[in-house]
């Protein structure tokens, strides 16, 4: 049942995770955050996609609800042809199998006080795939091959690792029960240049070689642009433009996605001293009130009347690029300036 | 005497381990100024972190401080009593720490956590020291941040635990910020919008900012001199214009080749330093970038190579090469 190459693998689809506000003893609900608000996008087999966009916008939540590690308000998620949100239980057991994730921190989410060995091998005796303890020994072996460790690194503990092992040894982790779609949030932040690069190198070895799937997410915009076949830009809960690798970096077209790049620090004192340091103006917006109308039009340089009242709807423009912004509207003639 | 706001002379710090004692500083020497940003960047376990704690004497049970002096202020921070060290820290000197949740108290609201600081030190009724955190944390650019108070950590996403810390430290503006990679989990925009706030704050009250990172696109646009780190020592120091002009140590070079830029090609394998970290319970004899360096000459091999000038305020430990 396996999908054709070109149908979407994953899609997610006008998602929503709403968390309540609770006021007073009683716990009564007085307003919700919404973390993600109609959130939709779809990847296909074998690539990678990014999520970008501010802290807080909603990021992480995303990930999770594929994850199925929280409840989704409305939407679906749909995962290979299945409507993963729709399963519970052993339903969803073979799907919590093939998606993984490798989370940020090599630090924290590594236990402290297990071995290499079984934290590599816990998945496969949570999901009872150790056979016998020569099967065992042999799949942690060629996990770590895989990543680049050494098999005689197995008895060590996290501690003795440097942060860029510690890393693999999550990724390692995260590919035990062979899966399709690897969710990497900020997987590189933590470390160097030089490890970041390394780990940058081996995810995407990995890619080639066991035809995985990323739904990847950073703040490092050099890094996203290297990683990434396309990338979507959210705002406040919202996906706000969706485009292919050079067609974003090169031509961004939603004011959000502008400001972003334009905030990227280049390492070069002399251009930093040069160029004009813009932050984005004005107040950061409520996520339990978010502006009407665009939800960054209190911010934009470019909003005219229809932002202020209608929200715009996620469009087709040229190619496969994806934007949600009047300015690109036949509907709304820009005003000239 | 220095005139430095604080000045780390020949720091080295030791960890026991059951591998033997790892020398995790090695002889450091840095020192920073009012008004100034000092930025230390360098390899994942080269020290950066040890360093930083070292001048608040947080480096735990398991560490020692086997040398040096930490002059701040004219007095010398590894001298002090526990009360004086207690009195100094969150209040004249200020961190943030590299991992915010486990810095952050899980089960303390998070408008207590930032409040708690400005009680302590500044001797504020909760009532104030509440609304004082309100106000910080909109400097932060927490959204709703009044109405947030009462949120507890794991309710906040990566990078507004972040913010969190970042508002604790700036609680009584202190002195001297040590900034432990304070913004790796924000986005660029917040991230300019966090380390403006820190520049401007520094240039305000004459203090002082330490910042450790990753990002050497936030170096260059951020700081006024750079010290570089590998296996526990300072291998280069310059003022930040001069080290991204003329980087001089064979790790820096190496550095600065991995970056991923925004116009390099894309989708191709990123330039890496080759070889392995280096292992701080056997380093090699001499300079301990020799099994890596790709100019490594037999002299390296003698003896550590001292930290010299190479131009005005740029001093690198190396041998030298063509
Ligand atoms: N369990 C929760 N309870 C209440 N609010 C939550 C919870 N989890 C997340 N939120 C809120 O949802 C919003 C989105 O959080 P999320 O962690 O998805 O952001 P993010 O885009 O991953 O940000 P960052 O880049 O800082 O990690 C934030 O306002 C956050 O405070
Ligand atoms: N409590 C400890 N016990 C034993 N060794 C320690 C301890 N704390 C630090 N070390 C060791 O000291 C060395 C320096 O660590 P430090 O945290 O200063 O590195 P860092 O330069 O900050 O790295 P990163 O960029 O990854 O944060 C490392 O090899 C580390 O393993
Ligand atoms: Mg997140
Ligand atoms: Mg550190």
């Amino acid at each position: 049942m396996a999908s054709s190459k070109d149908e979407p693998f994953l899609v997610v689809e006008d998602l929503k995770v709403h968390f309540p506000v609770t006021a007073g003893l009683l716990g009564r609900q007085v307003g919700s955050i919404k973390a993600v608000d109609g959130v939709s996008f779809a990847l296909k087999r074998g690539e990678t996609f990014s999520l970008v966009g501010e802290s807080g916008c909603g990021k992480s939540t995303t990930a999770l609800s594929v994850l199925r590690m929280n409840r989704p308000t409305a939407g679906r998620i749909i995962f290979d042809g299945t409507e993963i949100s729709a399963l519970e239980g052993a339903a969803l057991r073979p799907f919590r199998r093939r998606i993984q994730m490798v989370y940020q921190d090599p630090f924290g989410s590594l236990n402290p006080r297990a071995s290499v060995r079984d934290i590599i091998g816990e998945p496969l005796v949570v999901h009872g795939l150790a056979s016998s303890r020569a099967a065992y020994e042999a799949r942690i072996a060629e996990l770590m091959g895989l990543v680049g460790l050494l098999p005689d690194m197995a008895s060590r503990y996290p501690h003795e690792f440097s942060g860029g092992q510690r890393q693999r040894i999550g990724i390692a982790r995260a590919l035990a029960l062979d899966p399709d779609l690897l969710i990497l949030d900020e997987p590189v932040s933590a470390l160097d240049v030089s490890i970041q690069a390394q780990v940058v190198n081996l995810l995407m070895d990995l890619q080639e070689r066991l035809g995985l799937t990323y739904l990847f997410i950073a703040h490092d915009l050099s890094v996203v642009r290297h990683i990434s076949d396309r990338i979507g830009v959210m705002y406040l809960g919202r996906i706000v433009e969706v485009a292919d690798r050079d067609a974003l970096f090169g031509d961004p077209r939603h004011p959000y996605t502008q400001a972003l790049l334009a905030a990227v620090p280049t390492p070069d004192p002399e251009r930093e001293a040069a160029r004009p340091h813009t932050i984005i103006a004005g107040e950061v917006p409520s996520v339990r009130n978010p502006p009407p109308g665009c939800r960054f039009h209190p911010r934009c340089p470019n909003a005219f009347a229809p932002c202020r009242t209608d929200g715009p709807e996620l469009r087709a423009l040229e190619g496969s690029r994806l934007a949600a912004c009047h300015l690109y509207d036949a509907a709304h003639t820009r005003p000239s300036t | 005497m220095s005139g430095h706001l604080l000045s780390i002379e020949d720091l080295s710090v030791t960890f026991r381990s059951e591998r033997g004692p790892v020398r995790a500083v090695h002889s450091v020497s840095l020192h920073v100024d009012e008004g100034e940003t000092l930025a230390i960047v360098g390899e994942s376990g080269s020290g950066k972190s040890v360093t930083a704690l070292s001048i608040l004497r947080l480096i735990g049970d398991a560490g020692r401080i086997d040398r040096g002096r930490i002059l701040f202020d004219g007095r010398d921070l590894l001298t002090l009593d526990k009360a004086g060290i207690r009195s100094i820290r969150g209040d004249r000197i200020s961190m943030i720490f590299q991992e915010p949740m486990s810095s952050l108290n899980p089960v303390l609201t998070v408008g207590k956590q930032v409040a708690e600081p400005i009680r302590l030190h500044r001797g504020k009724s909760w009532a104030q020291a509440m609304e004082d955190a309100a106000e910080l944390l909109e400097r932060v650019a927490i959204p709703d941040a009044r109405e947030r108070l009462g949120d507890y950590p794991h309710q906040f996403s990566g990078g507004m635990r972040q913010r969190v810390m970042i508002a604790m430290a700036l609680a009584c503006q202190p002195r001297l910020i040590i900034a432990d990679e304070p913004t790796t989990a924000l986005d660029v925009t917040v991230q300019a919008q966090i380390l403006h706030l820190l520049k401007e704050l520094t240039r305000e009250l004459r203090s002082a900012l330490i910042l450790i990172t990753h990002d050497l696109g936030v170096v260059a646009r951020y700081a006024d001199r750079v010290a570089v780190m590998y296996a526990g020592r300072v291998v280069e120091t310059a003022p930040a214009r001069a080290l991204y002009a003329r980087p001089s140590h064979p790790y820096t070079l190496g550095l600065m080749a991995s970056i991923p830029g925004l116009d390099a090609p894309a989708g191709t394998r990123l330039p890496t330093i080759r070889g392995q970290p280096p292992d701080l319970a056997n380093l090699p004899e001499g300079c301990p970038f020799v099994p890596r360096c790709p100019h490594a000459r037999a002299i390296c091999s003698s003896a550590v190579p001292p930290l010299e000038p190479v131009g005005p305020d740029h001093l690198r430990a190396c041998y030298g090469f063509e």
